[in-house]
Parts: structure tokens; C-alpha cells; sequence
């Protein structure tokens, strides 16, 4: 009895202290995991955070850096949605892209890579060819393609040889785009190396067992194949989604190279995106309130598509795991 | 007779891809017409490398007419496009900005990575998804206030705003190293935190050199990311062409040399592309290896 008063105490005082230890140990813990992650979380604050906030703030008002910002309500968007047609062209050039450039791009990634997985000797030469254009920086490719694909150039040289008509490219308001879509899928390596290293992941037995029950090429493609590389198709279009809302580069060398006096948008807005129109607000004419409108229009419409890729994305993406 | 002979040839065609060797046969046909397609695709895709080297290579002459294969070789061309524009000193800044960016993002990334995949902690899960979701913000919506920041500071006009916040942690470089840093079994790092080692020094001295072909990966990204930007260096360098990088310089090529024929173009491109290429083949496993870490397993 006595035994157990006299252990008592002692007993609760090194649990008191086992206790203190152990805070202690947790707030060294925690000040550990916030000394690794104090870069991001400075860069986060000062890089992210702060310009996001400071420029939701300016699209609500009327700036043009010399003088302060005067607040001026929702009229930078009425005037984008109501009265400005060149904001719409740029929405229309860019849907155009990402609806029809950015599709191609990854049937073509898909097909370079089905031909790819099927060659054994020599598949890493290929692979290297096919990557090579995605190394190009954006504005060695754009210099090159007006060359490529000036009215004598090249392409239409080979064109003329095979007699189908030769279309003016950068220099005909309606085969611009379609010029910029060739150049996107010159550089396609970077698609085409994800999704051959999904194909490559596929089990082979899935299309030994398939061919036993009598499963043609055809509907294993599509039976095994697509199911098994959707996760990388979807994780594809993402990517070539935001992108291509985002495109602006390639546009602003192509119109700077081809037209006279180096205008946006040419020929005739043609190349007008919706990057190239925000950049032209914000940083020829400083009209930071109206670019900050449209920059956060630009974040709203990509939540917007990513909440809806992600959403839907049980329908038609296969998880193996789950 | 006749017919006899020509009902067995029929019956031999018919078999031919039943027996063994007219199995190989087949299967030897299916390889030869994959590597047809292949050399097709990869000779269209080389084709506009040969057309640009080529030009590169005209003389006046020639570039103005409409030969695509030079007859006489023009070296003297890449001469010309050096002097024609302050090349050495947009290189210096696209070899300053390029090399700098790369200390900061390895240097800053590095920790974030650790602590986002080796120390366990609430939240941390979120923190990851944040970081994430940090890819997908377009460069629009803080660029804008951005400019105005670095205005405030007198940083536009300078390298310091394509330079300073990569020592903040990128956020691809951080998804990328933390992919690598999960496949490093904790057992590698037990032993040395029971012996009471430092978060710090099993970072610097275990994990560091398990980690050298991601930190590899991720310098040669940082490269060919900063090296190939062109928004950053144009938006920022406001009217100063003295801290345009190569890029820039470029881009406004056509406009400062009215009436440069193609061949001089073709040779500035050239040699602004080379060095990047250069290190693509030299690096190129790497370089595909990290785009299938971040890519095919995210």
C-alpha cells in the first residue's frame, strides 16, 4: 500500500514529463515541417496569393499604373462581354484551338505512339526523332514556320508537286489558324512520350486472354486499349485544355513576323487569341483594370472546364486500382 | 495439267500463313510495316530541320530565289547574323537567367519536396493538392498585379523578376521530386533518425545522393523552361532591350531588320535552337523519363 502512494507520484511525474518531452518534440516537429516548406509558403503568399487577390481588386477598377486605381464596379466586364467585339473573336480563335487543334494534336500523339509500341529494334531512335520537334523554343519554331510555310516556301512547294492547291497560310486570314495548328503538332513528343509509356504498361495478357475468346485488333483497341490508357488521355487533354486557353507565344511571333508594322491578331484578328488580346490591353495599351478582368474571366472559364473534366471523369476514365 | 498446277498454287497461298515459316513470314512483313510507317512519320517530322538548316546555309543569291537545297554553301551566314545583332549579350541574359533559375528552383524545391513526402503531417495531403492546383492558374491572372509590384519595386526593366521567385519553390519541381522522393523506402532513413540525426542532414547527406537523377531531371527542365520562355522575359523587360534574352530578341528580329532575307533568320534560329537540342540528345533519357514520372503516374 504504502509501496503504491510512494510510486504514485513518481509514476505521474514522469508522465508528466514523458508529456512535456513529447510536446516538445511535436513543436520541434512542426517547426521542422515549417522551415522545409517556408519557401513555398513565402513564394505561395508573395507569388500567388497576393497577385491573385490584388488583381481580382483591379478588375474592378480603372488603372493604367500612373495613376491609382479608381474604382469603377463591374464595367470592365460589362464592357468585355457587351461591347468589345475583339474580346469575342479572341474567345471564338481560341475555342477554335482548343475544340479542334488540341483534339488532333492527341489522336496524332496516339497514333505515333501505337506504331511505336509495336516496333521493338529501334524504338528509342524513333521516339527520339518524334521528341526532337517538342525541343524547339516556341519562337525559333514560329520564325521557322513562316519560312516553312511563306507563299514559295517549302510545304507548298510540295504541295504544288502533288498538285493540291496551295493556301496562303499566315498571310490568309482563314488558313492562319490552321497554320498554327501545324506548328502544335510538329512539337507533339511531349503527348506522344506519356501516352506510349501508358501503352507500354498495358498488360499483355489482357490481349493474349482477349484473342483466345476470338476479340478482333479492332475491339481490342478499343475494348482494352482506351480503357486502360484513359487515365493518361485524360491527363493529356487537361493539360492541352489549359494550354490552350492560355496560347499566346506562337501567335505573337507569327503576326510580328508576317504583318508590316508587327500588329496582333494578324491577318485581320486572325491569330487574335485570347492570350494575345489580354497581353495587348495589359502591356501595350496599360489598361491594367480591364486586362485584370480579363485574366480573371480567363481563371473563371478554366475552373470552370477542369470542375467539369473532373466531375465527369468517372464516366469515361478506367481506374484499375479502384 | 495446267490446271492442276495452278489449283495447287492457290492451295499453297491459302496455307501459307498456317505453317511455321509463313507465320514468320508474316510476322517479319507486319515488322517491316511498322518500321515503313515509323521512318515516314520521322521523316516528316525532320523534314522542316532539314528545310531550316538549308536555308540557313543559301547564299543571298539563292535565298531569294526559290531553291530550297543550297547549291553553294554561305557559312559566312551565322557571321553575319552575330554581328547583326548584340547576340553575346542576349545570350549572357539567357544564360544568366537560365543558370540562376536553376540554383533556386533545386535549392527551394528540394526541402518543399522532402517535407511534402518524407515528414508526415496534418494537412499535408491538402498542401500537395494546393500546389498542385498552382499548375493550372494562368500566368495572366498574376502577371498583371505582378507588373505592377515590380514596378513598385524598380525590378521592371531588370533580370529580377524572371529570376527571384524561382527561389520559391516551383511548383512542377516540387510534384516532380516529391513523385521520386515516395520511392525511397523509409528504411533508408530510420536508421539514421533514430541514431537522432537532423530532418536536415538526412536530407543532405541520405537523400540527396538517392535523388541525384531527379534533381538531374529537374535542373534540365528548369533549363529548357526558362530558356525557352518568351512571356516572362517580354512582358518584364518593359522598354529595356538591354535585358531582352534570346527570345525576345528574336521575336522582334524581323521588326528591327526589315527586309533580313530568310537565310539570315534561318541562321539566327539555328543557333538559338542548337544549344537546347544539343543538351535534348546528350540528356534525352532524363529529360522522357521525367516527363513519364509527372505524366503517366500523377
Amino acid at each position: 500500500m504504502s509501496a503504491i502512494t510512494t510510486r504514485l507520484p513518481a509514476a505521474a511525474a514522469s508522465t508528466a514529463s514523458a508529456q512535456q518531452r513529447k510536446a516538445r518534440a511535436n513543436r520541434r516537429r512542426r517547426l521542422t515541417v515549417l522551415a522545409f516548406m517556408s519557401p513555398w509558403i513565402i513564394g505561395f503568399c508573395a507569388f500567388v496569393a497576393y497577385p491573385m487577390l490584388a488583381s481580382l481588386y483591379f478588375s474592378f477598377t480603372s488603372y493604367n499604373l500612373s495613376s491609382s486605381p479608381k474604382w469603377v464596379g463591374l464595367s470592365n466586364y460589362r464592357l468585355a462581354f457587351g461591347h468589345d467585339p475583339i474580346f469575342w473573336t479572341a474567345v471564338r480563335n481560341t475555342v477554335w484551338l482548343v475544340c479542334i487543334a488540341v483534339p488532333i494534336k492527341i489522336l496524332i500523339a496516339l497514333g505515333i505512339g501505337l506504331f511505336l509500341v509495336r516496333v521493338k529494334r529501334g524504338s528509342s531512335f524513333y521516339r527520339t526523332i518524334a521528341y526532337l520537334p517538342a525541343m524547339v523554343p516556341v519562337v525559333a519554331a514560329g520564325l521557322a514556320f513562316t519560312y516553312l510555310l511563306n507563299a514559295d516556301g517549302p510545304l507548298n512547294r510540295i504541295l504544288g508537286f502533288f498538285h493540291i492547291p496551295k493556301p496562303l497560310w499566315f498571310t490568309d486570314p482563314s488558313w492562319a489558324k490552321p497554320g498554327l495548328s501545324l506548328m502544335m503538332f510538329w512539337a507533339v513528343g511531349n503527348t506522344m512520350v506519356i501516352l506510349l509509356s501508358s501503352l507500354l504498361e498495358v498488360p499483355k495478357d489482357l490481349y493474349e486472354a482477349s484473342s483466345i475468346d476470338g476479340a478482333g485488333p479492332l475491339r481490342q483497341f478499343r475494348r482494352i486499349t482506351i480503357p486502360m490508357i484513359s487515365p493518361v488521355l485524360y491527363f493529356a487533354l487537361l493539360t492541352g485544355i489549359i494550354d490552350g486557353f492560355q496560347y499566346f507565344s506562337q501567335a505573337y511571333v507569327i503576326s510580328k513576323t508576317i504583318s508590316p508594322d508587327g500588329i496582333l491578331g494578324a491577318p485581320n484578328n486572325s491569330t487574335m487569341f485570347y492570350g494575345t488580346w489580354l497581353y495587348q490591353q495589359g502591356y501595350s495599351y496599360f489598361n491594367m483594370g480591364y486586362a485584370a478582368a480579363l485574366s480573371w474571366v480567363l481563371f473563371i472559364a478554366i475552373l470552370a472546364v477542369t470542375l467539369v473534366l473532373v466531375r465527369t471523369q468517372r464516366r469515361w476514365v478506367y481506374y484499375s486500382g479502384s | 495439267m495446267a490446271v492442276a498446277v495452278g489449283a495447287e498454287r492457290t492451295s499453297v497461298s491459302g496455307r501459307i500463313f498456317r505453317t511455321p515459316q509463313g507465320r514468320r513470314w508474316q510476322r517479319f512483313l507486319t515488322v517491316v510495316a511498322n518500321h515503313c510507317v515509323m521512318i515516314g512519320i520521322c521523316l516528316a517530322l525532320l523534314l522542316p530541320f532539314i528545310f531550316i538548316i538549308s536555308m540557313a546555309l543559301m547564299p543571298d543569291k539563292e535565298a531569294l530565289g526559290n531553291g530550297l537545297i543550297p547549291h553553294h554553301l554561305d557559312w559566312g551566314n551565322f557571321h553575319r547574323v552575330l554581328k547583326l545583332f548584340p547576340f553575346w549579350h542576349y545570350l549572357l541574359n539567357s544564360v544568366l537567367y537560365s543558370g540562376l533559375s536553376i540554383v533556386g528552383v533545386l535549392i527551394s524545391s528540394l526541402p518543399v519536396a522532402y517535407a511534402l513526402s518524407r515528414l508526415k503531417w496534418r494537412g499535408r495531403e491538402g498542401v500537395m493538392l494546393l500546389v498542385l492546383a498552382t499548375l493550372m492558374l494562368p500566368t495572366a491572372v498574376t502577371s498583371v498585379s505582378l507588373y505592377s509590384v515590380y514596378l513598385n519595386l524598380g525590378w521592371i526593366g531588370s533580370l529580377k523578376p524572371l529570376i527571384v521567385p524561382n527561389f520559391f519553390g516551383d511548383a512542377f519541381s516540387i510534384f516532380l521530386l516529391r513523385q521520386f522522393l515516395r520511392t525511397i523506402p523509409e528504411e533508408t532513413t530510420d536508421a539514421a533518425r533514430i541514431d537522432g540525426a537532423s530532418e536536415f542532414g538526412i536530407m543532405m547527406r541520405i537523400v540527396v545522393p538517392l535523388t541525384r537523377p531527379a534533381l538531374v531531371a529537374v535542373g534540365l527542365f528548369t533549363l529548357v523552361s526558362t530558356w525557352n520562355d518568351f512571356f516572362t522575359p517580354l512582358v518584364y523587360s518593359g522598354s529595356n532591350n538591354k535585358v531582352w534574352t534570346l527570345t525576345v530578341a528574336l521575336s522582334q528580329f524581323t521588326t528591327l531588320q526589315r527586309g533580313a532575307l530568310y537565310n539570315l533568320q534561318m541562321a539566327g534560329t539555328l543557333l538559338f535552337m542548337a544549344p537546347i537540342i544539343v543538351v535534348f540528345l546528350l540528356a534525352q533519357r532524363t529529360f522522357v523519363e521525367g516527363v513519364t514520372l509527372t505524366g503517366a503516374k500523377g
